[in-house]
């Protein structure tokens, strides 16, 4: 193992990126976080319940699953799946949801809030938020709760309010913009469980640290059943980069392993209408209370972005990425929608697995290396959540393309092809 | 002294508080901003904040998120707002302080925004999502002392005694007390703490205090001009100007309710 090092430093900061971009009102609470955080994630009694949570009520540790389907299928490097997809409430979130509502509880908060994309983040905060009685809002993008329905349903049957937000591009931005608001308010007695490794420290350490038994274990989990700790390449989705610092952390200092990371490639490569920030269309910015890659216009204002998954359809990525990035430890590629549906539709019929939207786009990039290696060779990849959310979405996304194109889909899929922007057009249709 | 300290110093002078209205640029386009800088500076504004639009408003009510919205919509940029300001300069016998998220400013680059921004007769900066903190890569604070803009800072009701030392130390011209937690807008009253919380940051705070967010009518403004040194009032004109946009009488209306607002101060 190589030296520990500290990551990020005393001041929030990853390198130039990071840092604590917020109004002053929310400055004194978040050094209070920062305090809290480092003060009880080290006492062996918070240790203890966050780990038995994890291991008896969460379902931790999640399998590795060898796909020998797929790995057949493919014909190439064997594919091992990181099965987040099996914790408890459908997706890896709720590693991070469990710790910081237990440190909610702690600090004497009796109200949590989240924002929430692709609804999985909303899920687990109000999972975690029952399980620990905590009152609980979750704010998600007007769009987001038209294509992620079932998880609206879901969060309020946990007991938790969903408020929707139509600001702006009325997604996931614009769900953290109004938490950030009630945050502000409410910040005496309120805690924001952030849902990635994004926004103001200490959240993206604090979120990454939560999520980095993803990684250790799939290292024990390959040893024993692979026989290496490293596979040859890791590859996980990016949203703002949670799932992929999940497991990218255990493989860091390990330089056998090629790191991956997929963003959304969308439906083209002009601004707004992909989530690509490691593309041309990212330049360093400030959103969210973070200083970071952010896809914006020359003005400085945020542009709107786009993804058949919700997870991913953000315009700023967690700043850790960007050193990482930067020092050429992981590598990004993107997916577009058609791939994401494509790969959704391949372990679907090869492993009789539904992968949510967001890791289809992992599973899009497994599936482009994966001829060229050797049989001999390992790519593991993180499955960070199931596709049932996605069921309503998928079956209309295809409906919707069918009766636009004459060619078959399978071919479209097959190719890769950008599809018409009417492929946004639908879910805000669907709304009205 | 700089023009916004000596805006300060006289008001001191005359035994009352400085009022401070704010506008979102551009909203409902920058030839009615104009007009409206006028009309402010005509019903008795000491000082005006020009409040620069942003896609992400997290600091903001709904009043300015509408605002910024119709602003961006009308094509307004950092740019156009530093022309016009250049354009009224000599015309407007008001210091200008601009209000703005950080991401503007950086897009453009801090030295580069200050150069421009100093050329066109800009007196200070304030911007909402960047606390004086050492260690910001991009020296936000001696770029703007280098070209000679105030940088005001906010307080609020959370921040510590490190807090509240850190902002005045940083702080030029004065400091912007934030009178609840919460965004912008107006909520019913002001609260209870507010001046017991408003004398206690005046007394650790070496620089004129003024204080905003949610000041609405004259009579609010009169008590927080008994603690305070500077009263602002933002969302109550943000609003007046939404609902008389398209009415020729806009800049009139806009003149007479800063009219009405400051005169608690004259008396
Ligand atoms: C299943 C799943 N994977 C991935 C993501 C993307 O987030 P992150 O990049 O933080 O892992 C989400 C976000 O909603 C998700 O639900």
């Amino acid at each position: 193992m190589a030296r520990p090092r500290l990551r990020p430093d005393l001041q929030g900061y990853f390198g130039p990126y990071g840092g604590r971009y917020v109004p002053e009102t929310l400055m004194a609470p978040l050094e209070e976080l920062a305090r809290a955080y480092d003060r009880w994630s080290r006492k062996r009694a918070f240790k203890r319940e966050l780990r038995e949570l994890l291991t008896h009520y969460a379902g931790r540790p999640t399998p590795l699953y060898h796909a020998k389907r797929l790995t057949e299928h493919l014909g190439g490097a064997q594919i091992y799946l990181k099965r987040e997809d099996l914790l408890h409430t459908g997706a890896h979130k709720l590693n991070n949801a469990i710790g910081q509502a237990l440190l909610a509880r702690t600090m004497g908060k009796s109200r949590v809030i989240a924002e929430t994309g692709a609804g999985q983040h909303g899920v687990a905060s109000a999972t975690a938020a029952a399980l620990l009685g905590l009152e609980c809002v979750v704010y998600m993008g007007v769009l987001d709760t038209v294509r992620q329905r079932l998880n609206v349903d879901r969060m309020e049957l946990l007991g938790a309010t969903v408020t929707p937000v139509d600001t702006g591009t009325r997604t996931l931005k614009d769900a953290i913009n109004e938490s950030l608001r009630d945050w502000v308010t409410n910040v005496r007695d309120t805690h924001y469980i952030l849902g990635s490794v994004l926004g103001p420290d200490p959240y993206p350490r604090m979120v990454r640290d939560f999520h980095r038994v993803i990684g250790e274990e799939a290292r024990r989990q390959l040893k024993k059943q692979a026989g290496t700790v490293s596979p040859d390449v890791a590859i996980a989705c990016v949203g703002g980069g949670s799932n992929a610092l999940g497991l990218f952390t255990a493989f860091i200092d390990d330089r056998k392993v090629d790191l991956i990371g997929v963003e959304a490639g969308g439906i083209g490569d002009d601004l707004g209408e992909h989530a690509a920030r490691f593309g041309d269309g990212g330049s360093l910015g400030v959103l969210h209370g973070t200083r970071t890659l952010v896809l914006q216009d020359d003005e400085g204002q945020i542009a709107a972005t786009h993804s058949v998954s919700a997870g991913l359809d953000y315009p700023a990525v967690g700043p850790e990425h960007v050193l990482l990035a930067d020092e050429g430890r992981i590598e990004f590629t993107r997916a577009n929608d058609v791939e994401a549906i494509g790969a959704f539709d391949l372990l679907a019929r090869t492993e009789g697995i539904l992968p949510a939207l967001e890791s289809a786009h992992a599973l899009v990039h497994a599936a482009r290396i994966a001829p060229q290696m050797s049989r001999r060779q390992i790519v593991l990849v993180n499955l960070s959540g199931r596709g049932d959310k996605d069921v309503e979405s998928v079956q209309r996304w295809k409906a919707e393309r069918e009766s636009e194109t004459a060619e078959p889909r399978t071919e479209a899929a097959r190719t890769g092809v950008a599809v018409h922007p009417a492929a946004r057009q639908w879910v805000t249709e669907g709304g009205e | 002294m700089s023009a916004i300290a000596d805006v300060f110093a006289r008001c001191r002078a005359e035994k009352r508080a400085a009022f401070i209205p704010y506008l979102t640029a551009g909203d409902p386009d920058l030839a009615t901003t104009a007009d409206l800088l006028h009309a402010m500076a005509a019903g008795g504004a000491d000082l005006i904040e020009v409040g620069v639009p942003f896609s992400d408003p997290i600091a903001d009510g709904p009043v300015i998120q509408r605002a910024s919205t119709r602003a961006l919509a009308s094509g307004t940029t950092l740019s156009g707002i530093l022309r016009l300001v250049a354009r009224h300069r000599d015309r407007l016998d008001v210091p200008i302080l601009l209000f703005s998220y950080y991401n503007p400013i950086h897009a453009r680059g801090v030295d580069e925004f200050a150069e421009q921004a100093a050329a066109s007769g800009v007196d200070g900066v304030l911007c909402l999502d960047l606390p004086p903190d050492e260690n910001t890569p991009d020296d936000f604070i001696p770029a703007m002392r280098r070209h000679g803009l105030d940088t005001v800072f906010l307080l609020a009701p959370t921040s510590t005694r490190e807090r509240v030392r850190r902002v005045a130390q940083y702080s030029r011209g004065f400091v912007y007390y934030v009178s609840r937690t919460g965004v912008t807008g107006d909520h019913g009253e002001l609260p209870k703490e507010l001046v017991k919380e408003t004398r206690r940051v005046r007394r650790k705070v070496n620089l004129p205090v003024a204080v905003g967010f949610g000041i609405t009518t004259p009579e609010q403004v009169a008590s927080v001009a008994k603690v305070a040194d500077g009263v602002v009032v933002g969302s109550a004109l943000v609003k007046l100007i939404e609902e008389r946009t398209g009415d020729d009488g806009l800049a009139a209306a806009v003149e007479q309710r800063v009219r009405e607002l400051t005169e608690p101060l004259r008396r």
